[in-house]
């Protein structure tokens, strides 16, 4: 079951555009920012509000990367693994990154505070390498940079 | 185009905007010019699509049908879904100066009499987002978006979508068809956007860094815009450079600059202990240039002499210190994980090429991966494909295959990469 606020915000997107159903790709980002993640229950349920079909749906939900279909932990990290990042050493980065947390991409630390991904080009190639947490972008990064970085996400 | 744009505080709002002159070209353009007159002053100008495809605009826009039978509403869309691996320049546009982006799309929707714009935003530009809605609704609260825009009779709403991420969906139909809230699938052309675009009605898809150019051509002339450049191109554009030189980062020069100036001067050189081997001129789709190239000024034409793409005018540099091997998987890694999966070559090929590269640079190649290997390079030429991807795709493989050879057999041949 959607809740009336995702309902209420879904309703808002579909109000910019010609019909309910352009806003499934909205529907989904509402619906994961309020859960983490979108289940097989929830794109029927979004299928149901914007009279779409339950298979047309799911074709979204599954083409666009940044819908999660898995549960994820509190926080997601994004590492960028495009060419620039791994000129200046994204793969350092990951490997640090990959021992202290004990997980490898795809996976989530046992007590759920941390998922491990990782994401193309995010439009920070001068100040490489760069990843984000959640919302938050950061650059430059080095190792001790990400300790402290680490440290502010519970 | 960067005057007014200062890395690190926050870019000018509506009221400020207005006071350096930003909005004097709306007012100037919606109350004083006919929508063809201005559409003529931006082919006059011959500003060149940003996007990387270089297509003139105003050709374009004067492809929009604009009798009053034509089908409506008419869209224009500002294409913000930068996700080419090595490009940040919208980014920079997007986030330093949101308002010149408002007061361009103001300008071009008015010149295709298109009443509903949307701004197509990558997903990961968070402070972009935020800084376009609070953009756009002081536009609407100041009457230069909404009903009768500064009492002209014209009517413009703008909307943001942000997507849920795929480097597809900056090729100009498949983000059509995502804003469309399917999957983003690229369509067959013609039916060109012009006539059959989002929701099947005539739309304008336009670059940021195109659009934010709109405003001064309308405020200065198109004699003026092209003047700037150093080869008669018209206009200046936002360079990148990333890699390991010593000072990356963005800057707005005359089109034709030199990939020496570029490099040497404004990125400062390599940094010490790293050496020149190459480079991609305009993001991970385009061709390798290599030192005998340096000289070769970056704008559309001059660029594809040189067997190339300047494509998004953003250089990664590949150094001596770096794997060419590796370097091109990686490419050919995100190519393949971002395909569509809607046309065959581009699907199964990919994949393919990118294993390939990978047992190359593992050192379980074989000298006949290398012919395979150019056959793809062929086999996903354009013509073959649906859309640019697979093409893109084999750019920096053709030429990577080209410049590199040897490193390629260093690595099959002694079993293993000779960097690691």
């Amino acid at each position: 079951m959607l809740t009336d606020e995702e309902k209420k915000e879904i309703l808002e997107e579909v109000e910019h555009y010609p019909s309910p159903s352009v806003a499934c790709i909205d529907a989904l980002k509402i619906v994961q920012h309020h859960r983490g993640w979108v289940s097989d229950e929830a794109v029927k349920d979004i299928s149901e509000m914007l009279m779409m079909s339950n298979e047309e749906a799911d074709s979204v939900a599954t083409f666009y990367s940044r819908i999660h279909r898995k549960p994820v932990g509190r926080n997601v990290i994004l590492i960028c693994d495009s060419i620039s990042c791994m000129i200046m050493g994204y793969g350092s980065l990951y490997d640090y990154l990959s021992e202290k947390l004990g997980v490898k991409f795809g996976e989530t630390t046992p007590d759920g505070r941390f998922t491990l991904l990782p994401v193309s080009c995010l439009g920070d190639c001068d100040h490489a390498p760069a990843m984000m947490i959640n919302n938050d972008h950061f650059n430059n990064l080095s190792t001790e940079k990400i300790e402290d970085i680490l440290n502010s996400y519970k | 185009m960067t005057k007014h744009i200062r890395p690190g505080t926050p870019p000018l709002n509506l009221t400020e905007y207005i006071r350096v002159g930003g909005y004097d070209s709306v007012g100037k353009a919606l109350k004083e010019m006919a929508p063809a007159d201005v559409t003529s002053l931006v082919k006059a100008s011959n500003l060149l699509g940003r996007g990387g495809a270089g297509f003139p605009t105003g050709v374009k826009w004067s492809l929009v049908p604009m009798d009053k039978e034509c089908l409506k509403p008419k869209y224009l869309v500002c294409n913000a879904d930068e996700m080419e691996p090595g490009a940040f320049k919208d980014r920079y546009l997007l986030e330093g100066n949101p308002h010149q982006l408002i007061a361009g799309m103001i300008i071009a929707a008015y010149a295709v009499q298109a009443e509903k714009a949307y701004i197509f935003l990558r997903w990961a530009y968070k402070k972009a987002e935020v800084i376009l809605n609070k953009a756009i609704d002081e536009a609407y609260e100041a009457g230069y978006l909404g009903k009768n825009i500064l009492g002209s009779g014209f009517d413009l709403d703008l909307h943001v979508h942000s997507s849920a991420g795929r480097y597809i969906c900056g090729e100009e139909t498949a983000l059509l068809t995502s804003l469309e809230g399917k999957r983003g699938i690229p369509r067959a052309k013609p039916p060109f956007p012009a006539n059959s675009g989002l929701f099947g009605k005539p739309t304008v898809v336009n670059n940021v860094e195109t659009l934010s150019w709109i405003s001064h051509i309308v405020e200065n002339g198109a004699d003026w815009f092209k003047s700037l450049s150093l080869t008669g191109t018209g206009g200046t554009k936002l360079y990148g450079v990333s890699g390991r030189v010593k000072n990356p980062g963005i800057w707005e020069l005359p089109l034709g600059t030199t990939i020496r100036e570029l490099l040497e001067e404004h990125a400062g050189g390599m940094i010490d202990g790293y050496r020149f081997r190459g480079l991609l001129p305009g993001g991970a789709s385009t061709d390798f240039l290599t030192e005998m190239h340096l000289d070769v000024k970056m704008d559309f034409s001059t660029v594809g002499t040189a067997g190339s793409r300047m494509g998004t005018g953003t250089m990664i540099i590949l150094d001596d210190r770096t794997c060419p091997v590796a370097f091109i998987h990686n490419i050919e890694k995100f190519f393949a994980l971002e395909s569509c999966g809607w046309c065959t070559p581009c699907r199964e090929g990919l994949p393919w090429v990118e294993k390939m590269l990978a047992s190359i640079e593992e050192g379980t190649g074989k000298m006949e991966y290398l012919d395979i290997l150019k056959f793809h390079t062929k086999y996903l030429a354009p013509g073959n494909t649906f859309c640019a991807h697979a093409p893109g795709a084999a750019e920096p493989l053709q030429s990577g295959l080209n410049y590199f050879y040897d490193d390629f057999v260093k690595h099959i041949t002694e079993k293993k990469c000779p960097w690691r």
